[in-house]
């Protein structure tokens, strides 16, 4: 966690700040503890322990970052290496919320007669005699809930970091465990296997260019940490060929975890091939760090090079709404169609976050990007994992019916669970009334005062298209026949009903009073070097 | 004055509305007694208001009530208030005690009526909304009012909506008085833009800093509601659909009160009128126009009902022209409003009584000789007829004896219009008498004439002695004059070209003489089937072509345009929007085959990405 290693000659006690640091100590501490657990509790007392241990740990680490909210934090912690700010406590707090209903749905285990989605021996091969054992002897693989905590921590740490050997290391902390979750699924295992090993070569494949970015910026700034680089960009040393294509190559890095065009090829892979659990929580959690990362990178380390990457990240983010709604259109399967809707909003955030306006900068006396990202990742994010938790309840013979063609006729069998997705899926799409709204209300006008007018308009226009696929899908769900060999609607457990739930509540209220949550987005503030 | 009975007036039979709408079945024995006596007792309080009215003077009698803020949009407040003055209280009265009347006799005439309570809620419904839009003191809340007794009319008009014709006329009042009402809302937002405030107060108040445009603008939106709502020419055509309602409806509603709101209306907004000479010539030239027009439908229509009809949209015809003249005719207009309420909802109730004894037929032709059958009903009917024809000493020769002077005063043509207008006035109701109550029985089969219960006709009677005493308003020392001074301003004197008793005998001798006429022609006997007639009699059947006009300027060509844009959508928006479709839907299959499934694949189109992402970064910078 400590970013520079010194000399040991003059050795000097790192100073480490334990009260800001302290949601993340948790956090981490809690992932250990239940490795220890893993190994040392029966089976049969894992999953109420591993469940106990997890969701205390995420509330405890939220109570603790909302009391740091709430006395203002501001500072630089671990001697430069973690910005304790404004929007990295805000992001801590989604992300802990957010992760804490993704742990809800993952111990559910009600819908398929008392399994959870996960497989019972991950090593065992698809179809083999040794699975269906495990299947037989009820088998969990209850390794899931310290993975996801190292996962959350990693993640935690990755928007805050303020180095980038740090945002490095945070990437493979939180991307590991995502990874090995990916490929867990108790149905269609290969397909989950396939996209685990996706995720993991491409992943592999992003970090290099990351990590090369980071060396080329190291070249050129002589210091790994954002506040320096911003430093040696005000002297402007010179050195200006590394410096872009250092610019440019963690600009990779980062935009394949956001899941922006051109580098968005894996998202609906493995969006369709995780458990569908985990596809929740990715989408809304990682798109959430990622995005924080991004965002701090840019603004701190090169906001003095703006002029320089703004015209790049235009054309990123105009390709990624475009490509993303459109695309989303022909989709049959509704992960993989809830996949490119990620992409869709990935580049609706990319809008605000090209606007650049900022509170310093003059350019705004509105809404600032940060605030705005801020607001619409909350708004994104409860409606994802709600929408996911839905498409775990529609069921066949088969595990959950994806295909788009299964939900026809839904709204007739029942129309709760329908009208539950139409209301996610009108929130996706924007439609007044919903958090969906008021969040791409927020980006459009940050970018709009940031100047970045033309990108709104290629944004409204994708909305439109956009919107028809979202419209499709209810059109399909209450106006098409119910065929006889229906998907059934599987009763869910009190866990995932109370993921829908808080997802539909967070989805309604951030649609009818947005206030509340825009003013605490607005309290975070800016980030700081 | 009492605000509690300002209030007391309108709630009363707004609650027992209410009462007789949602207790549903509960109330079917006794509501149609508990609407009875909401009517009687808020006239009970325009009684008390009008006494205590009497111990003030001038402008104490102006009083205004502010029951509560009703909405703040920015700058724009509007108060719920009521304004209670010597005009509001004149109309108090005519509404509530013909009101009770009605109610009372509607007790008999609807006996055997399964819907009778619904009936009564909607009578009080009416009475509450048209309280509402005379002691209103803000054009917004007589525009509440204005919808209110529209609605009440729409929903009595199609009472017996079983019958299509019901439900079709129904429909046409309602669409066709949507056009007045766009004219009041546009003069409401016209006053909003104007002097921040619809309140009477404050638009009497700046009516003389307007300009002239203006005026005449706001003028001529308030006429077009007045027109809509009084079944003025352009906008006449629904009254003689209107028919259709129960006759007692028809009475209330569609003679004595509610067609006059437009009249209250024009005379209520004087300040702005008297700034446009344009717009009060329109509302002469309107007035004038529909006297004519309503009395000559009038004189062809079978239909007793109808036949009335047109002689009320004359006589609102008269009054509009007096309310146009100005303050010369002002006073004429409300007089003659108040008079005809009493001789025209009698002789309605009368045409209902008639009804009630004939199985409900309305075709004159199948009636004849009905005096000596039905003998309070004919006494009563023919006071009504005397009033209308204006024979002294009833009610209506004081009040249009007064109306024609006063035209003569203004101009001679509008002056000869509206004496003409009272000689055919003069032959359509004697045809009416002789056709009804005279000649020859044309009875069909199955008919027994016979008097309607006490209950039916007590109130003809009350009516009847009114259509005979309310001349007294006038000749009382010029009461009425003096009376509403504070309100409309100063009576002014006209010049007349002739002196008033030479201008009286004129006018008595052309009422004569359409009289005589109409004995001659239907002296002899009268066919059951309609003959063929003149063209001109064909003309007043069809209602001047009043429904054809319509249908050729405005339903067809709507019509047309709604087809046209039918068909634009299918063909072009349609078109257009399908063809956007499947262009994203292709451009969409055919991204999607970059999504091979193979990592290799992926890893290439990230290699292009970031080659794209440097170059680009270079080439702004190099640039």
């Amino acid at each position: 966690m400590i970013g520079l290693i010194l000399p040991a000659a003059d050795f000097v006690a790192p100073k480490i700040e334990y009260t800001e640091l302290m949601p993340m100590l948790v956090v981490f501490g809690a992932a250990c503890v239940g490795v220890i657990t893993e190994a040392f509790l029966p089976r049969a007392l894992r999953h109420a322990a591993q469940l106990a241990i997890t969701v205390v740990a995420i509330v405890v680490a939220g109570v603790l970052t909302g009391l740091l909210i709430n006395d203002n934090k501001e500072l630089i912690a671990a001697q430069g290496a973690i910005s304790v700010d404004g929007p990295a406590l805000f992001t801590w707090l989604i992300l802990l919320a957010l992760t804490l209903i993704s742990v809800l749905l993952f111990a559910e285990r009600s819908l398929d007669g008392g399994l959870s989605a996960f497989a019972s021996q991950a090593a065992a091969v698809p179809g083999s005699e040794a699975e269906r054992e495990g299947t037989a002897a009820r088998i969990e693989h209850t390794e899931i809930f310290p993975l996801t905590l190292f996962a959350v921590g990693g993640m935690m740490l990755f928007a805050s970091a303020n180095d980038l050997l740090v945002l490095f290391v945070a990437l493979e902390v939180f991307s590991l465990p995502l990874y090995l979750l990916c490929g867990l699924a108790r149905r269609r295992r290969l397909i989950s296997q396939e996209a685990a090993m996706k995720y993991f070569l491409l992943g592999a494949f992003a970090s290099a260019f990351l990590l090369f970015g980071i060396a080329l910026l190291y070249g050129y700034a002589g210091t790994m940490s954002l506040g320096g680089i911003a430093d040696a960009l005000a002297q402007d040393t010179g050195a200006e060929s590394i410096l872009l294509a250092g610019t440019g190559l963690i600009g990779v890095g980062l935009l394949f975890k956001v899941g922006a065009v051109p580098f968005h090829s894996w998202t609906p892979d493995v969006y369709q091939g995780a458990p569908t659990p985990v596809t929740g929580f990715m989408a809304a959690c990682t798109k959430i760090a990622a995005f924080i990362g991004l965002m701090r990178v840019f603004y701190v380390a090169l906001g003095g090079s703006r002029w320089d990457w703004a015209p790049m990240m235009w054309v990123v983010a105009i390709l990624t709404m475009v490509v993303g709604s459109i695309v989303a259109i022909t989709q049959t399967d509704v992960k993989r169609m809830l996949a490119y809707s990620s992409i869709a909003h990935a580049g609706f955030l990319l809008t605000a976050f090209v606007g650049l306006a900022q509170a310093g900068s003059g350019v705004s006396n509105g809404i600032t990007s940060t605030q705005a990202v801020l607001f619409y990742l909350v708004a994104y994010g409860f409606s994802t994992i709600g929408a996911f938790a839905v498409v775990t309840l529609v069921r066949d013979a088969g595990g959950e019916a994806t295909h788009l063609s299964r939900w026809a006729g839904l709204g007739k069998k029942s129309p709760l669970l329908a009208g539950i997705f139409a209301f996610f899926l009108l929130s996706f799409a924007g439609i007044p009334l919903t958090a969906g709204f008021t969040g791409k209300w927020a980006v459009f006008s940050a970018a709009w005062t940031g100047g970045a007018w033309p990108l709104v308009v290629v944004a409204v226009l994708s909305s439109l298209v956009a919107a028809f696929f979202y419209v499709r899908v209810i059109v399909l769900m209450f106006f098409s026949d119910l065929p006889t060999d229906a998907p059934d609607v599987a009763l869910p457990g009190w866990q995932t009903t109370t993921a829908v739930a808080l997802g539909l509540a967070a989805t309604v209220i951030l649609g009818l009073v947005p206030g509340p949550v825009l003013e605490l987005a607005a309290r975070a503030g800016e980030f700081i070097r | 004055m009492s605000h509690e009975l300002t209030w007391l007036l309108v709630a009363i039979p707004a609650v027992s509305a209410a009462i007789l709408l949602l207790g549903g079945k509960a109330t079917n024995a006794w509501g149609h007694l508990l609407g009875t006596a909401a009517s009687l007792a808020s006239f009970v309080c325009g009684v008390l208001l009008f006494v205590q009215m009497q111990g003030l003077h001038g402008e104490e009698r102006s009083e205004t009530v502010r029951l509560f803020e009703w909405f703040t949009v920015g700058s724009v407040k509007v108060d719920f208030t009521l304004l209670i003055d010597p005009l509001s209280i004149l109309f108090v009265l005519l509404i509530t005690g013909v009101g009770s009347l009605i109610h009372i006799y509607s007790i008999g005439y609807m006996e055997h009526d399964a819907r009778r309570r619904r009936f009564f809620a909607y009578l009080n419904l009416f009475i509450a909304a048209m309280l509402l839009l005379v002691l209103a003191a803000d054009y917004l809340l007589v525009f509440v009012g204005w919808e209110g007794v529209g609605l009440a009319s729409y929903l009595l008009i199609g009472f017996w909506q079983h019958k299509n014709s019901a439900a079709v006329a129904a429909k046409k009042a309602f669409v066709v008085n949507r056009v007045g009402d766009i004219g009041l809302s546009l003069a409401v937002m016209s006053m909003w833009a104007l002097f921040g405030s619809s309140a009477f107060t404050t638009v009497n108040s700046g009516a003389e800093s307007m300009s002239s445009t203006w005026a005449t603008l706001v003028g001529l939106m308030l006429l077009l509601a007045a027109c809509g709502k009084s079944a003025q020419v352009p906008l006449q055509s629904w009254l003689l659909d209107a028919m259709e309602g129960p006759t007692p409806v028809s009475a209330l509603i569609h003679a004595a009160t509610m067609v006059t709101a437009g009249v209250y209306l024009v005379v209520r907004s004087h300040a702005i009128f008297e700034q446009s000479e344009a717009a009060s010539t329109a509302v002469v030239i309107v007035g004038t126009v529909t006297a004519l027009a309503g009395a000559i439908i009038g004189t062809a229509k079978d239909d007793i009902k109808k036949a009335l009809a047109g002689s009320t949209m004359s006589q609102i015809g008269y009054m509009m022209l007096a309310a146009g003249l100005g303050p010369a005719g002002y006073v004429f207009a409300i007089f003659h409003l108040i008079t005809h309420g009493f001789f025209k909802a009698n002789m309605f109730l009368g045409a209902g009584s008639v009804m009630h004894g004939m199985n409900d037929d309305v075709n004159m032709r199948h009636y004849g000789a009905l005096r000596t059958s039905m003998k309070v009903t004919f006494a009563t009917f023919a006071f009504g007829y005397l009033a209308i024809l204006g024979i002294p000493p009833f009610a209506g020769f004081f009040s249009k004896d007064k109306i024609i002077e006063a035209a003569f005063a203004d101009n001679i043509v509008i002056g000869l219009c509206a004496l003409l207008g009272a000689g055919i006035t003069a032959f359509y109701m004697t045809r009416v008498m002789l056709m009804t109550f005279f000649g020859k029985k044309r009875w069909d089969d199955d008919v027994h004439p016979h008097e309607s219960p006490k209950v039916m006709t007590i109130p003809l009677i009350i009516l009847a002695a009114l259509s005979l005493g309310g001349g007294a308003l006038y000749f009382a020392g010029h009461w009425i004059e003096h009376w509403l001074e504070p309100v409309v301003g100063k009576h002014e004197e006209h010049h007349l070209p002739l002196p008033a008793i030479v201008m009286t005998l004129i006018t008595l001798a052309v009422v004569a003489i359409g009289l005589l006429i109409a004995v001659l022609k239907y002296r002899r006997d009268i066919p059951r089937e309609a003959p063929a007639g003149s063209p001109l009699t064909v003309l007043a059947r069809r209602d001047l072509y009043g429904d054809a006009l319509n249908e050729a300027v405005l339903m067809r060509p709507g019509q047309y345009l709604t087809r046209t844009l039918v068909w634009l959508d299918n063909r072009g928006v349609d078109g257009l929007v399908n063809g956007l479709a499947a262009l994203f839907g292709g451009l969409s299959g055919r991204l999607r085959r970059f999504q091979t499934g193979f990592v290799r694949s992926y890893a290439l189109s990230m290699v292009f990405g970031a080659a794209f992402v440097v170059v680009a970064l270079l080439a702004v910078r190099l640039s």
